[in-house]
C-alpha cells in the first residue's frame, strides 16, 4: 500500500464511517469484499478488472509530451491522457472496478450519484457492459448544464432520477443516493464516484484509480529515465487527484499539487450560505459530510454551504479524507485557480495542443499558467516546486463542457477565446 | 441529569413524537410542542435541522428546508429549548457535524499552532444547560461515538442508538455497550416517512433485543393509532412518530392555516397515537398472559 490507511478507514484524523446504522452491515460486507477481491485478488478479480480496463477501457492511456506547452513554460510538460480512456474521463477506472466488485458480491442492482455526469456516464457504461440494472441520481441544475452526459446515460440504458433538493448539484445527489442505498441495501451496491464517503470507499476508489499513477510512473521512466519532479491534478472530490498521486506518495522527491476550483472568490458568504468556490482543501474546516470526517465548506455552525465552480465536476463542498490528510501532512500542496483562469487554460490547450480538455482538467493546466506563464504571479517557490519535468493529469475531455464554455466565455473577457458570436444562433 | 427514564416509568407505553424545531418558525414550534404534550407525549424528539439530512425521507427533508430558510441555528434552537415550559424529557435529534462544529474555531489545519480540533463536548455542555436529556444522531454509528458518549457521561445525558433490520449480532453487542435512555428500533429499511402499513420486521427486531435493560421504542413509518397498537403489542415499550405529524405541519404551511388550528390537529393526532399504543399494551401477549 503506497499511502496511509488502517483497518478502521482513518487517514490521520480524517475518514471513518459516519452513516446510518442500516448501512453499516453493507459497509462491513463491502470492506470484506474489497479486502478479498481487490487486495488479495481472490477468484482472479484483479486479473479480470485489468483485462477489462485494457480491452473495454483502452488502457494504458498515453503519457504525452506536450510540445507547445513545454515551449511556452520552458519546462517539460507531460500530459497523462485520461481523456482518452473510454467514456472520455478517468471515471471508468473506478466505475468498472466497483460494478465488477458488485457482481462478485452477488448484488443485483447499481445506484450512483453524478455531478458533471462523467461518473454517471462511466457507471452506466460499466453497468451495461457487465449487464447490471443501474439507476443514477443527478441534481436538476447539473442535468440542465450537462445534457450530453444525460443523453449518454439514458442511451446506455440507465434510469436517471433528477434530484430537486437544495441547489440540485452533486451534494444533494449524494444524499439522495445514500437514501436509496439505505432503502435497498440488501441487493444494491452504491458506486460512489469519488474518494469520498464512508470507509472503505475512499481507499477502494483510490486503489481503482491508482492505475493512473502506476502507469505514469512506469511511462516516466520509459520516456525520460526517471520520475517526474511534480504531478499536478485538479481536485474536486479528489478521485483523479488520488489516482494520479497514489503511487508517487512514497517518492518524496516528487511534488504533488492538488489544484482546486477557486470559483469567483475564496470567501464564504455566511449570510447566503454560499461559497463561490469549491476549495475545501484550501479554505474548508474539519467537518463530517457524507460519511467521512474531512475538510468541508461550511458556515460557522457546521451547516454545509453550497459550493460553486464553472466546472460541474469540481463543484462539491467536501473532499476525500485521504487528500485532506496528505495536505495536513504537507505531502500534497493545495492550490487553487479561479473560473476565468480555467476557461483561458481550456482555450489554450485546445488551440496549442489540439486537445479539448474537461473544465475540471483545465484547472490543473491553469495552475501552470499562473506560476510559469508570461504573466506569472512571481511565486518562485511554486515555480521551484514544479521542477523541470511536470506530469499533468488530463483527467477528461471537454466535449461535455462545450455549451458551458461558450456561454461562460461569452459572459467574460477571456482574451484567447475564439469569437463564436457568428454561430451562436445555430448552436 | 437525564429525565429519560421518566418517559418509560408509567404503566402505559411511551409516545415519543418528533418535530423539526423552527418549522415553519419558532413560535409555531412552541405551540406545536405544547399541543403534543397535551395530546399525551411522554418525551419529545426535537429535531435540529442540518443541511444534509441523509436519513430522512421527503416529508422531514422539506421540514428541514422550511426551518433552515427561517434561519434556525443551533444557538436559536438552544434558546428555544431553554424557553420551553413543558414537563417531559427532551431528546435532541440532529446530525453529527452540528455537534462536532459547535464552538469550534474556524482554523483549518490539525497540528498547527494552538489549533484545537473540533469535538462534540461544547454542544453537549450547552444542551445540558438548556434541559436536553439525550441525543439521537442518525449518522453516528456506535464505532464513531466514543467522544460523544464520553461527553454525555460527563453531563449525565443519554445517547440513543438506532437498531436497524440489517444490524448484525456483532453490531448489536457494540450498540448495547454504548446505548442509554432508550434504543430506537428502526421498523423497516429506508428513510423516515409515514407508511400505509407497519413492517413485520418489527417483531423480529424486538425479539433480538428482548433481554436488553433499556426501553425499546419503535419508529419509521408509524402513522396511525392502529400502527401504534400493533407495534406495542409486538413488544415495544414506546413508539416514535415523526413524518405523520410533520405532514400536519406541512399541510398548515401549504394552506396557510392558523397556528392554533394546526396545533389542535397535532393534539388530536397525538391522542390517536397514544390511545393506540395503550390499546396495544392491553393486547400484547404479555398482558394477555397476566
Amino acid at each position: 500500500m503506497s499511502s496511509d490507511s488502517t483497518a478502521d478507514g482513518k487517514f490521520g484524523e480524517y475518514g471513518g464511517q459516519y452513516v446510518p446504522e442500516a448501512l453499516m452491515p453493507a459497509i462491513e460486507e463491502l470492506r470484506d469484499a474489497y479486502e478479498r477481491y481487490v487486495l488479495e485478488n481472490e477468484d482472479g478479480f484483479m486479473d479480470e478488472f485489468r483485462e477489462r480496463l485494457r480491452d473495454f477501457g483502452g488502457r494504458p492511456t498515453p503519457l504525452q509530451h506536450a510540445e507547445h506547452l513545454s515551449d511556452r513554460y520552458g519546462r517539460e510538460i507531460y500530459l497523462k491522457r485520461e481523456d482518452l480512456l473510454h467514456g472520455g474521463a478517468h471515471k471508468l477506472n473506478n466505475a468498472l472496478g466497483q460494478v465488477l466488485l458488485a457482481k462478485y458480491m452477488g448484488k443485483e442492482r447499481i445506484v450512483a450519484e453524478t455531478g458533471a455526469g462523467q461518473h454517471g456516464t462511466a457507471t452506466a457504461m460499466a453497468a451495461a457492459h457487465l449487464d447490471m440494472p443501474c439507476e443514477i441520481y443527478m441534481g436538476e441544475t447539473d442535468i440542465g448544464r450537462q445534457r450530453p452526459n444525460v443523453f449518454r446515460m439514458r442511451i446506455n440504458g440507465a434510469e436517471l432520477n433528477p434530484v430537486t433538493a437544495g441547489r440540485g448539484t452533486l451534494k444533494e445527489a449524494i444524499s439522495e443516493t445514500m437514501r436509496d442505498w439505505a432503502t435497498n441495501v440488501d441487493d444494491t451496491h452504491y458506486v460512489v464516484g469519488s474518494v469520498v464517503g464512508p470507509a472503505p470507499f475512499p481507499e477502494m476508489v483510490r486503489e481503482f484509480q491508482s492505475v493512473i499513477s502506476e502507469e505514469a510512473r512506469k511511462q516516466s521512466r520509459e520516456k525520460f529515465g526517471t520520475l517526474p519532479d511534480s504531478v499536478v491534478a485538479c481536485a474536486g472530490g479528489g478521485s483523479n487527484t488520488m489516482g494520479a498521486f497514489a503511487r508517487f506518495v512514497d517518492d518524496e522527491d516528487v511534488n504533488l499539487l492538488a489544484v482546486e476550483a477557486g470559483g469567483s472568490s475564496l470567501a464564504v458568504d455566511e449570510e447566503e450560505g454560499v461559497a463561490p468556490n469549491s476549495a475545501s482543501l484550501s479554505t474548508g474546516g474539519q467537518g463530517v459530510l457524507h460519511g467521512a470526517r474531512t475538510k468541508v465548506l461550511q458556515d460557522e455552525w457546521g451547516q454545509i454551504v453550497e459550493s460553486h465552480s464553472v466546472s460541474a465536476g469540481l463543484d462539491y463542498a467536501g473532499v476525500g479524507p485521504e487528500l485532506a490528510h496528505l495536505v495536513d501532512e504537507d505531502r500534497v500542496d493545495a492550490v487553487n485557480v479561479g473560473d476565468d483562469a480555467a476557461l483561458e487554460a481550456f482555450h489554450r490547450l485546445s488551440q496549442e495542443e489540439g486537445i479539448i480538455p474537461a473544465l475540471e482538467s483545465a484547472h490543473a493546466l491553469a495552475f501552470l499558467e499562473q506560476v510559469l506563464g508570461p504573466a506569472a504571479d512571481g511565486d518562485d517557490e511554486a515555480a521551484d516546486d514544479l521542477g523541470d519535468r511536470i506530469v499533468v493529469n488530463l483527467s477528461g475531455r471537454g466535449d461535455k463542457d462545450l455549451e458551458t464554455v461558450i456561454e461562460e466565455t461569452d459572459k467574460r473577457d477571456i482574451p484567447n477565446a475564439p469569437d463564436m458570436s457568428e454561430f451562436a444562433g445555430g448552436l | 441529569m437525564s429525565r429519560l427514564p421518566e418517559a418509560f416509568a408509567g404503566d402505559d407505553p411511551a409516545f415519543i413524537p418528533y418535530l423539526a424545531v423552527g418549522d415553519p418558525d419558532l413560535p409555531s414550534s412552541k405551540a406545536y410542542v405544547e399541543a403534543l404534550v397535551k395530546g399525551g407525549a411522554d418525551c419529545i424528539e426535537l429535531g435540529l435541522p442540518f443541511s444534509e439530512p441523509i436519513a430522512e425521507g421527503p416529508t422531514i427533508q422539506q421540514a428541514v428546508v422550511r426551518s433552515l430558510s427561517g434561519g434556525i441555528t443551533p444557538e436559536a434552537y438552544f434558546e428555544f429549548v431553554d424557553d420551553l415550559d413543558v414537563d417531559v424529557p427532551l431528546v435532541c435529534m440532529t446530525y453529527y457535524n452540528l455537534l462536532f462544529r459547535y464552538g469550534a474555531e474556524s482554523g483549518t489545519k490539525a497540528g498547527e499552532g494552538d489549533y484545537e480540533a473540533p469535538g462534540p463536548r461544547p454542544f453537549v455542555k450547552r444542551a445540558a444547560e438548556v434541559g436536553i436529556d439525550g441525543f439521537v444522531i442518525p449518522d453516528l454509528p456506535a464505532e464513531e461515538a466514543d467522544e460523544l458518549r464520553a461527553a454525555c457521561d460527563e453531563f449525565d445525558l443519554d445517547l440513543v442508538f438506532i437498531v436497524a433490520p440489517t444490524t448484525t449480532d456483532d453490531r448489536l453487542a457494540t450498540i448495547r455497550e454504548q446505548v442509554s435512555g432508550y434504543v430506537y428500533v428502526q421498523a423497516r429499511l429506508g428513510v423516515t416517512g409515514a407508511q400505509a402499513d407497519v413492517s413485520d420486521q418489527t417483531a423480529e427486531s424486538l425479539a433480538r433485543i428482548a433481554d436488553w435493560d433499556v426501553p425499546k421504542a419503535v419508529g419509521f413509518g408509524i402513522s396511525s393509532g392502529d400502527h401504534a397498537a400493533r407495534v406495542v403489542s409486538a413488544g415495544a415499550d414506546g413508539i416514535i412518530v415523526g413524518s405523520a405529524l410533520v405532514d400536519i405541519v406541512a399541510d398548515g404551511v401549504e394552506n396557510d392555516r392558523p397556528t392554533a388550528d394546526v396545533a389542535a390537529d397535532l393534539r388530536e393526532k397525538a391522542r390517536e397515537l397514544k390511545r393506540g399504543a395503550v390499546r396495544g399494551a392491553r393486547e400484547s401477549p404479555e398482558a394477555q398472559g397476566e
